[in-house]
């Protein structure tokens, strides 16, 4: 069923149970976001897409749209609110854009860009946070995790359905780990698409990497804006 | 009464150091020392990271000669890999002449720098011009025409740096076993031939022989202060071809005497049994030397002036440069050369040699082949690696070892203004002694002919003092007599 409902001030139209990123997204507005993936169950754990939604902070991606909504994503509060949680992220774990193989295909340094983030507001907390290299295939990269779960609730193992990676802990002791002897199983395909579904550098494909030359990585070639509003940046 | 003077900072170098001189009651000079005062890190903090970033991060320790680190870091991870050198492997010849692409590249625009923005101003004006004028403001009121060739050679050299790592500095194109990327026709034809806003290679080279016949006016007009300035003895070193001439990116580490008799040759991998390194309390950059002659004798010069002692000749497809090397050579009469000043001769040869060599290059039609990298057979892994090449400074080394899940355990970096602190450290006392001996007053010019003796190498003091955990930090407070008064260990 049709609905209309506004953004930052437009009509638009929507249909009844799309959440609010995809209906901004079709309307060509782009909402930063770097744990949903379309098409996949909401986590709704970064909350880099928070908008107003009739003037209440709200995960744009954990919310269906609904009859009269008005949305506010642009609007100069909730856009510093969102740079604000990117810059969280920045500083919360040990980024190292120079030197990470992800450099250029990340979705965390893809967002930092769009917001506009020169540098963090907040003190850096140089959490120590130990890699696990343990995996014939994966480099574990703790200090890159942003908590986003994506890996968690959708890489499985292909026979059992057991996850693979998970987290473990609670606040600043929580950490993500990886069950080595599934990882060990992995194909090689799959070890490839946990890489490109990490927003991050965290979970990086050992065996191939700096491959695409700079000026030919992913977001280099197509912004992660534009990619999300053509729907294609998964 | 005994009086100590202080350079502090010594300008237009690249990192942070000081001079301290000490004279007695007669103005004579009792002591003279050149301190790195700065502190990194690299070595340490590249532990637990995995192998192959090495190379990424640590050419993060110069905003200069970031490809020479990049490159050491790469050929360090073809030895880890199993495809390197170490095991006998040879690179496909499209990504080496690419490595070596960049690495030429990087070596103009560096020299590039060195000679005219830091060196060219006391060419000039002279060593006590007023410091307002001997700068490059100064050059650019003097001969604004030269200023523009200089940013022009600079910037052509760094769109080539561009051209194969992607970006101006920093860039990323070396892998495990080959690069990333060749290069393709229209980045070459742009290099070749320029466009608007860039020069072509042939005008590179027109400009280059013009940095060279700057230095012949400066010498021809003060031959003798240019030939006794800082004139130290040292051992040099380089590495070289099959043929014992200078490869900027691969061979083995020759190290001459004054009569350019081999003092020592050997395959880099084997340079912990060759070289050892000593440690001052007054400096966080260490002095190396070779074992077998221990610190005074053994101590090497490394970088253009010590290239060009050990080189007999260039290439035949290098003609200026070969030319100006005969020259070079001719003026000493087949012995090594080790005035201080004539290092920035040997710099203006080495930037005609690099803008010839890339010109050759960029015929070559491998660069547009697509072999880039070799891929390591199962079990290849060695876990270690070591690169050498020559960076614009001289001899460069990186060593790595990692463990079996591919974490870095080990660095060890040994850079060429760590190979040069010995003969710096002369340079200084020399010129202190000569030029302040004596002198009842000791005027700003005097100052800066010490400061003229350390650029003379152009050392890069930020990539000097990267280890961490066994630099000494300690501050001693000494009375005139020398006794310990107090001392503070970090």
């Amino acid at each position: 069923m049709s609905i209309k409902v506004t953004i930052d001030g437009k009509e638009v139209s929507a249909r009844d149970g799309d959440n609010i990123i995809d209906v901004a997204a079709e309307n060509g507005v782009y909402i930063p976001s770097l744990c949903y993936v379309k098409g996949k169950p909401c986590l709704g754990t970064c909350r880099t897409c928070s908008v107003k939604v009739n003037g209440n902070v709200m995960a744009a991606c954990t919310i269906p749209v609904a009859e009269g909504m008005e949305i506010e994503v642009n609007e100069p509060e909730v856009t510093d609110m969102r740079k604000a949680l990117v810059e969280l992220l920045f500083s919360e774990g040990n980024h190292n854009c120079p030197s990470c193989e992800k450099s250029g295909r990340c979705e965390l340094q893809a967002t930092g860009y769009e917001v506009d983030m020169m540098v963090s507001r907040f003190p850096y907390r140089f959490t120590p946070r130990v890699v696990d290299h343990s995996s014939k295939t994966i480099f574990l990269q703790r200090d890159r995790c942003i908590f986003c779960q994506r890996c968690v609730d959708m890489i499985r193992d292909e026979k059992t359905g057991e996850k693979i990676f998970s987290i473990k802990g609670r606040g600043t002791h929580a950490r993500i780990e990886i069950d080595t002897d599934l990882a060990n199983e992995m194909s090689p395909q799959q070890v490839r698409e946990a890489s490109d579904l990490c927003p991050v550098g965290c979970i990086i494909d050992s065996t191939q990497g700096y491959d695409d030359p700079i000026g030919k990585r992913k977001f280099e070639v197509k912004t992660i804006r534009d990619r999300a509003l053509e729907r294609t940046h998964r | 009464m005994s009086k100590k003077l202080v350079i502090d900072p010594v300008t237009r170098i690249e990192g942070h150091g000081k001079v301290t001189i000490q004279l007695d009651d007669n103005n004579q000079v009792v002591d003279a020392k050149l301190h790195v005062v700065e502190f990194r890190g690299f070595e340490k903090f590249i532990q637990g990271h995995p192998y192959w970033e090495a190379p990424m991060l640590l050419q993060r320790i110069c905003g200069i000669c970031f490809v020479s680190h990049h490159l050491c870091g790469a050929k360090a991870l073809d030895d880890m890999v199993g495809v390197g050198y170490s095991t006998g492997t040879k690179m496909l010849p499209t990504p080496e002449k690419m490595r070596r692409l960049g690495h030429y590249a990087q070596q103009l625009q560096s020299h590039v720098t060195a000679y005219f923005y830091l060196i060219v101003p006391e060419m000039l004006f002279g060593m006590d011009a007023p410091p307002e004028q001997r700068n490059v403001l100064g050059l650019v009121e003097a001969d604004p025409d030269l200023v523009k060739r200089v940013v022009a050679l600079r910037k052509w050299g760094q769109e080539t740096i561009k051209a194969v790592l992607g970006k101006r500095m920093h860039g990323i194109s070396s892998v495990p076993g080959g690069v990333n990327q060749n290069l393709s026709i229209e980045a070459r034809d742009r290099l070749l031939n320029g466009e608007d806003g860039l020069i072509s290679i042939d005008e590179v080279i027109e400009f280059a022989q013009d940095g060279l016949n700057l230095f012949y006016d400066f010498h021809e007009k003060n031959r003798e202060q240019v030939d006794t300035f800082a004139d130290v003895p040292a051992l040099n070193m380089c590495l070289v071809d099959d043929d014992g001439n200078v490869d900027y990116y691969h061979g083995k580490m020759r190290i001459v005497d004054k009569n350019k008799e081999i003092v020592t040759e050997l395959n880099y991998h084997d340079y912990l049994d060759h070289f050892s390194e000593a440690t001052e309390e007054w400096s966080y950059m260490k002095f190396p030397f070779l074992k077998d002659l221990g610190r005074e004798k053994g101590s090497v010069r490394v970088g253009p002036l010590a290239r060009v002692n050990v080189t007999k000749t260039y290439a035949d497809d290098t003609p200026l440069a070969k030319a100006a090397l005969e020259r070079f050579h001719d003026y000493t009469k087949g012995k090594a050369n080790d005035m201080t000043l004539h290092t920035n001769w040997a710099r203006a040869i080495e930037i005609l040699h690099s803008a010839e060599q890339i010109k050759v290059l960029l015929s070559d039609p491998d660069l547009q082949k697509d072999q880039l990298v070799i891929t390591p057979p199962e079990g290849a892994w060695t876990g270690e690696g070591v690169g050498v090449v020559e960076a614009p400074r001289g001899t460069l080394l990186h060593h790595y070892r990692a463990n079996e899940e591919g974490n870095i355990t080990f660095a060890n970096l040994v850079v060429a203004t760590t190979q040069n602190n010995t003969v710096m450290n002369r340079s200084v006392r020399s010129v202190a002694e000569d030029y302040l001996g004596g002198n009842a007053e000791i005027t700003e010019g005097m100052m800066n002919a010490i400061e003229v003796s350390i650029r003379a190498y152009d050392p890069c003091l930020s990539c000097a003092t990267h280890a961490a955990g066994q630099m000494p930090l300690i501050v001693s407070v000494l009375d005139s007599k020398g006794e310990l008064v107090n001392e503070f260990v970090r």
